[in-house]
């Protein structure tokens, strides 16, 4: 397959052959049949051609931070139903059940290599990791508590855009979360976004594109308008591989692309030049 | 041509009416066709004060959109003196789609952005329905820094559909142009009123909606999706955009009661399109109130007020 070979959202559709119950799964990019528990050990990227599958927060956690050191914060904060928007809460239930978390992001203390820093892990699992309320005040929270504390902060995107069953406090969260960095930044303290499939609408517009650095996954989607938006709107041939992390890379959208195995690394590298505790090693 | 909504069609037929009748008048007045044109009058304005003060969400977004209404640069015209329209991002291009400058408002010197729309096929190639590619939002922040730097308050004037999903949009950046200004405008040290006139698009209407006081036309709305976009996918098609309109709270009543709205500027019965001048006016005054209440804050109080009113927004358990 070319490097611009391109995910589309309904690979997520993989959710079910992604997770299942039995004990192989097969590879939506080259059909390989992998063992369930290869694929777990291989942080969930085929052995075969290196598809990153859609993993969980858990997951990731475990992946990037030094063993044990994470620390959740805000675990309880749940969703309410502001607009009286029909349905919403019942959808709200259905995911904190079908996946066992309370919302479409984890945050928390951590360390990784020996560097502190806050993080925020989105789970696309849960409802798309749609941002409402919970989602943006999480990720604020994580990111004033890394202010205060003069950490990084390390958020990791993954995201359908904004939740429209919040309405107006979805888009203003977009508001709410830059306005935290622009604090953070303003106390000369680093931000990492690692983008990862899909990353896209208001999740992309506001704090995922303002990393000091921006690293994404292999292949992964990200974009603002949904492909078939911006189609439709243009009525014209979308460029090869337009809107993957290749074409963001290309066109100097993204630091770097980073596969999984190397993202703790690659993030302990980056924390060692942007805050002291590289310097502190070195004495 | 003149664009006539679904719900204003009775009262048309009525003013029509009420036409005739008034040139048989003229032509050979009679105390029979003089009492006749009277009870119309006030049929017409009975009529006129039970529709228009009866507006469902799903008209007032119809409202919004008229053709006929006031545009940025309808209100500059009407409401400014001297405006000096300044192009460019610098990098890359001009974007009509959203012309800033500096201008005179109400006696006090400011920099005003906003979206702007066309009203035909030939004003819309050149405005693009005003929706802005990421050269107008970088356009857009770098007059604010203008304005920052010789100590000029901001007014924004926000009346798009959405930021443009374009190619090149995508190519360029688009998201972080939006991001990019919601983070720098949070910090910018001098007061920002942003008004919300016609259409408050999502993402592309909050790239310049960051501010210190946030007013919204009676008739606007302010919204994360479109109804249409929200019908489309809730209850898989695009008629449902009432429904959908209904339950997205985007009215500025509603969104006054959800606090994300500092105030509603009174449009002349009917909306601004009935009567620009009277829009006019009164956006000119509200916008004056809302820099004078502003303009004597010290900095520092500005600008942690402009960041707890953000912080704030949202609702959790």
């Amino acid at each position: 397959m070319g490097i611009f070979k391109k995910r589309s959202v309904s690979d997520l559709g993989e959710k079910k052959k992604d997770m299942p119950e039995g004990l192989w799964v097969k590879c939506p990019s080259c059909n390989e049949s992998l063992f369930q528990e290869a694929l777990a050990k291989n942080l969930r990227v085929c052995t075969n051609c290196g598809y990153h599958f859609t993993i969980s927060s858990a997951e990731r956690i475990e992946s990037i931070v030094d063993t044990g050191s994470f620390v959740e914060m805000d675990a309880d904060l749940d969703s309410v139903d502001a607009l009286g928007f029909k349905g919403y809460l019942d959808k709200v239930k259905a995911y904190q059940k079908k996946t066992g978390l309370m919302e479409a992001v984890v945050t928390g203390r951590a360390t990784i290599e020996s560097c502190p820093a806050l993080l925020a892990i989105m789970d696309f699992r849960f409802l798309g990791a749609s941002m409402g309320s919970v989602v943006g005040e999480k990720i604020t929270r994580a990111i004033e508590a890394a202010t205060a504390e003069r950490k990084a902060v390390i958020v990791f995107s993954a995201s359908g855009g904004a939740r429209m069953h919040e309405g107006i406090l979805s888009l203003m969260q977009m508001a709410k979360t830059s306005g935290a960095l622009a604090r953070h930044a303003a106390a000369q303290l680093p931000y990492i976004s690692v983008l990862t499939h899909p990353t896209t609408g208001g999740v992309t517009a506001s704090f995922a594109t303002l990393g000091d650095i921006i690293i994404a996954e292999p292949k992964c989607m990200i974009g603002f308008a949904g492909p078939r938006v911006v189609k439709e709107t243009t009525h014209a041939d979308l460029p090869p591989g337009f809107q993957t992390a290749e074409f963001m890379l290309q066109h100097g959208l993204v630091d770097q692309i980073v596969e999984r195995k190397d993202m703790r690394s690659t993030l302990g590298a980056l924390l060692k030049y942007m805050t002291p505790c590289g310097r502190t090693q070195a004495a | 041509m003149k664009q006539v909504l679904e719900f204003e069609k009775p009262i048309v037929k009525l003013q029509e009416e009420l036409e005739e009748l008034r040139r048989k008048h003229a032509q050979k007045p009679t105390e029979k066709l003089a009492t006749q044109v009277a009870g119309m009058e006030g049929r017409l304005a009975d009529l006129q004060k039970e529709v228009y003060t009866n507006l469902i969400p799903w008209q007032r977004v119809q409202i919004s959109r008229h053709i006929s209404r006031p545009f940025m640069l309808d209100y500059i015209r009407l409401c400014c003196e001297d405006f000096v329209e300044l192009h460019g991002d610098r990098h890359i291009g001009d974007d009509n789609a959203m012309p800033a400058g500096f201008a005179t408002w109400g006696g006090r010197r400011v920099v005003v952005v906003g979206h702007q729309k066309g009203r035909d096929t030939k004003e819309n190639l050149l405005r693009n329905f005003g929706s802005a590619h990421p050269e107008g939002y970088r356009k857009a922040l770098r007059l604010m820094r203008l304005a920052e730097k010789f100590q000029l308050p901001i007014v924004t004037l926000i009346d798009t559909p959405g930021a443009f999903p374009g190619i090149g949009a995508e190519e360029r950046n688009i998201a972080e142009a939006i991001a990019f200004n919601l983070k720098e405008m949070m910090l910018l040290k001098t007061p920002i009123v942003a008004v919300v006139i016609g259409e408050g698009g999502s993402g592309g209407a909050l790239g310049i909606g960051i501010a210190d006081r946030v007013l919204m036309m009676e008739n606007a709305y302010y919204s994360v999706i479109s109804p249409e976009g929200c019908a489309a996918i809730l209850w898989k098609h695009r008629e449902h955009a009432p429904e959908a309109a209904q339950a997205l709270k985007l009215s500025a009543q509603d969104l006054t009661g959800l606090g994300i709205v500092d105030g509603i500027v009174p449009e002349p019965l009917g909306g601004a399109h009935h009567d620009h001048e009277t829009a006019a006016a009164s956006l000119k005054a509200a916008v004056s109130q809302a820099l004078a209440d502003l303009e004597n804050l010290p900095v520092d109080k500005l600008l942690d007020q402009r960041y707890e009113k953000f912080r704030g927004m949202g609702k959790m358990a």
